[in-house]
């Protein structure tokens, strides 16, 4: 029989007995509901956690240090790597190096100092950091009121939301809500603060202690004074375990850079010999992926530099995440072997119906092929329909879950998330997934029908 | 089928049998529905088959039908020895050598007569818009062609009847083979039945062998009678009535 035949024929023996094939077709429709519900449940949670991690930038981040400085991460790299001594240091020509990496987008110094700023004519000291101008698609800023710099020299600020209540001599009541940060931003965003801090300028100030000391190992401080424009107040949480963090006012990293601000750090360039420049303590190297982490910090270690990043959690988040969605498969796929037990059952059940519509097919010349086809047809035509409608269901449970998860999560004042998500290939394989169970279902009841004895079957009344 | 047995077979005898044995086991007994039987029918012959009920008439005429299989012996239909094709070939031979007619018509209930009749050429995989021109056509022949869209349950016996008729003649057999044809039929559609058989004999030269338990039908109609007792041939005789223009058919043994 030719394939439209089997499937017409097929399509109108399933219209014969419209109830119990439905029920049969609604059984797998719910197999598949659960399993792409499940599985996009699965999918969606990975998603967000894994949008959330490289949203942080913790996981696009290799934190590189210098082997010369006391302060280390490891201590396998310290036993390891070569004698501080004889490593080398991490400064200007090293970053440049770093860089210019395959798959590095930016490094950039961690750049803090504690200083004054004053504010409507009252000074208040805190600590000020520099923040790159990529930090912009961080998440921390997420929730931000104003804007973020405007360019990465900008004469620009954005202020932690308790300094901002500093500055408006706001005091955080413990037990009661928060000031809204939109009230707190209101008379902010646009002011302007004065920031007084020392400048490490490269020339000594008076040539009689440049010919004593070496050169460029020492340097000059300046008092310098420089005006701000406050562009926004974010909701950062001084405590949270980012760098940048820790400070409550922040600058754009390259204007934080041409300013030369007295770093700590600089200390040290007065005691060591070879400083002709200025070294840093830490760089932040940021990675185009965070698959790529790992190459890179191989990279920069070779360099004969201490690195660190948090790699290595993700790839046992991967594994959690493989381990929930094999489970959630299982329990999906669990409805589905209970559906296709039902097709087996349609399929018997129709056969007996339909002995002597069998037996008469055979008597005109249908072959044991046809019969089995027929039956063959049958099964995957409920595994299309009952995969297309379950695709639909699943997806229907997902956004029902998703709505109220959302509902909560709104009473609990979170921000709504996305914590379901279909992707095509799911779509695809779950009605692909239908079809094979249901053709497999058909298997036997197929091989029983064609086997079908015709006298038999034409006996039968 | 080998050329030798074609080459016999190629003159004249259409359905040839020898030693002919079909037996069931029910339980413990044996049932030997047909129990070494020897015929010859030749190409365009009208015979009956006669015998009580349980003389295993329906039991040979299902060996020849391709729809069950010998114990022993063979039968020979239009050169395809039976007992040697495989299930697909013989699925082909009951598609395109015989047609079958029942007593129980054997219309597929939820199937309109078109559809019905058009069955088989689904299955000898006829293109699709030839497919409704032959089965209007065949319907024709029967005198159906108002009943195209009829189910079988709305119509009377005797068109149902002359819907499988048609069916049985849409993919051209040689042989038509009936069972009781008009068994569940008062005697005057019988008749009309019967006049069907006979023209498709005459006119289109196939050989009819059908099964039946009415002697004067089978005198009035069939050109030769079979009877059967016990699986066993008992008698084979020219009807005397109605070989006027035929020559005498090839003896029994």
């Amino acid at each position: 029989m030719k394939l439209y035949d089997v499937t017409e024929l097929a399509v109108r023996n399933l219209r014969e007995s419209i109830l119990r094939n439905s029920l049969t077709t609604v059984g797998i429709s719910v197999g598949v509901a659960s399993l792409v519900a499940m599985l996009s449940l699965g999918i969606g949670l990975q998603q967000l956690a894994a949008r959330r991690l490289q949203k942080s930038g913790l996981f696009d981040t290799v934190i590189v240090s210098s082997r010369r400085d006391l302060r280390n991460f490891s201590r396998e790299q310290e036993e390891n790597g070569p004698a501080p001594a004889e490593s080398p240091a991490l400064d200007e020509p090293a970053r440049r190096k770093i860089e210019q990496l395959p798959s590095v987008s930016e490094a950039y110094p961690d750049i803090r100092f504690v200083t004054e700023l004053r504010y409507a004519d009252k000074p208040h000291l805190t600590m000020v950091a520099g923040l790159a101008f990529s930090a912009k698609n961080n998440d921390a800023f997420d929730g931000m009121e104003g804007s973020f710099f405007s360019s990465e020299t900008a004469l620009e600020v954005i202020l932690q939301r308790s300094f901002a209540e500093e500055l408006l001599g706001k005091r955080p009541t413990p037990g009661k809500d928060e000031v809204n940060l939109t009230e707190l931003a209101r008379p902010l965003i646009g002011k302007e603060l004065t920031m007084r801090y020392a400048e490490r300028t490269a020339s000594p100030l008076d040539g009689t202690s440049a010919s004593e000391n070496p050169p460029g190992a020492a340097y000059s401080i300046v008092s310098r004074q420089q005006t701000l424009k406050i562009v926004g107040v974010c909701n950062l949480d001084p405590d949270s375990m980012r760098g940048q963090a820790r400070a409550r006012v922040f600058l754009p990293l390259k204007l934080a850079e041409t300013l030369h601000v007295m770093q700590p750090s600089d200390l040290r360039d007065t005691t060591n010999i070879i400083g002709g420049t200025p070294t840093y303590t830490t760089l932040q190297v940021r990675v185009q992926s965070p698959k790529d982490v790992q190459s890179v910090e191989d990279a920069i270690k070779k360099m004969g530099f201490n690195t660190f990043s948090i790699v290595d959690a993700t790839k046992s988040l991967r594994q959690f995440f493989a381990v929930l969605d094999l489970f959630l498969g299982i329990f999906g796929s669990l409805a589905l072997a209970v559906a296709s037990i039902g097709i087996v059952n349609t399929l018997v059940m129709a056969i007996l119906e339909r002995r002597r519509e069998i037996g008469i097919m055979k008597a005109v010349g249908a072959s044991d092929t046809d019969v089995k086809g027929l039956f063959f047809a049958e099964a995957g035509a409920m595994g299309v329909f009952g995969g297309i409608l379950g695709v639909a269901l699943g997806w229907a449970i997902g956004r029902v879950i998703n709505l109220g998860t959302n509902i909560y999560l709104k009473r609990q004042h979170f921000p709504p998330e996305q914590i379901w998500f279909v992707p095509w290939w799911l779509v695809l394989c779950a009605i692909a997934f239908a079809i094979v169970v249901s053709l497999l279902s058909g298997l036997y009841p197929a091989g029983r029908a064609a086997r079908l004895d015709p006298v038999q079957a034409l006996r039968y009344e | 089928m080998t050329d030798q047995e074609t080459k016999v077979s190629a003159h004249s005898d259409s359905i040839r049998s020898q030693d002919l044995c079909r037996y069931y086991r029910m339980g413990e007994a044996l049932i030997r529905a047909v129990d070494g039987i020897s015929l010859q029918v030749d190409a365009g012959e009208f015979v009956a088959l006669l015998g009580t009920s349980g003389s295993g008439k329906s039991s040979l005429l299902n060996l020849i039908a391709g729809l069950d299989r010998p114990t022993s012996g063979s039968v020979v239909v239009q050169g395809n020895d039976l007992a040697k094709l495989s299930r697909e070939e013989l699925a082909k031979y009951r598609l395109h050598t015989v047609g079958m007619v029942f007593q129980s018509f054997n219309l597929i209930p939820s199937m309109t007569l078109l559809e019905n009749v058009e069955l088989p050429l689904r299955f000898a995989e006829v293109d699709r818009d030839k497919r409704d021109g032959l089965a209007r056509k065949a319907l024709d022949r029967v005198g159906l062609s108002a009943r195209l869209r009829h189910r079988p349950p709305e119509l009377s016996g005797g068109e149902q009847q002359r819907a499988s008729l048609a069916r049985a003649l849409i993919n051209q057999p040689k042989v038509l083979l009936a069972d009781e044809p008009t068994g569940n039929l008062d005697s005057h559609t019988g008749t009309e039945i019967m006049k069907f058989i006979r023209e498709f004999n005459e006119s289109l030269g196939m050989t009819v062998v059908m099964v039946t338990h009415e002697r004067t039908l089978a005198e009035h109609y069939a050109k030769r009678m079979i009877f059967l007792a016990d699986g066993k041939l008992v008698d084979d005789q020219a009807n005397a009535a109605n070989v006027s223009a035929q020559l005498m058919p090839g003896g029994a043994r």
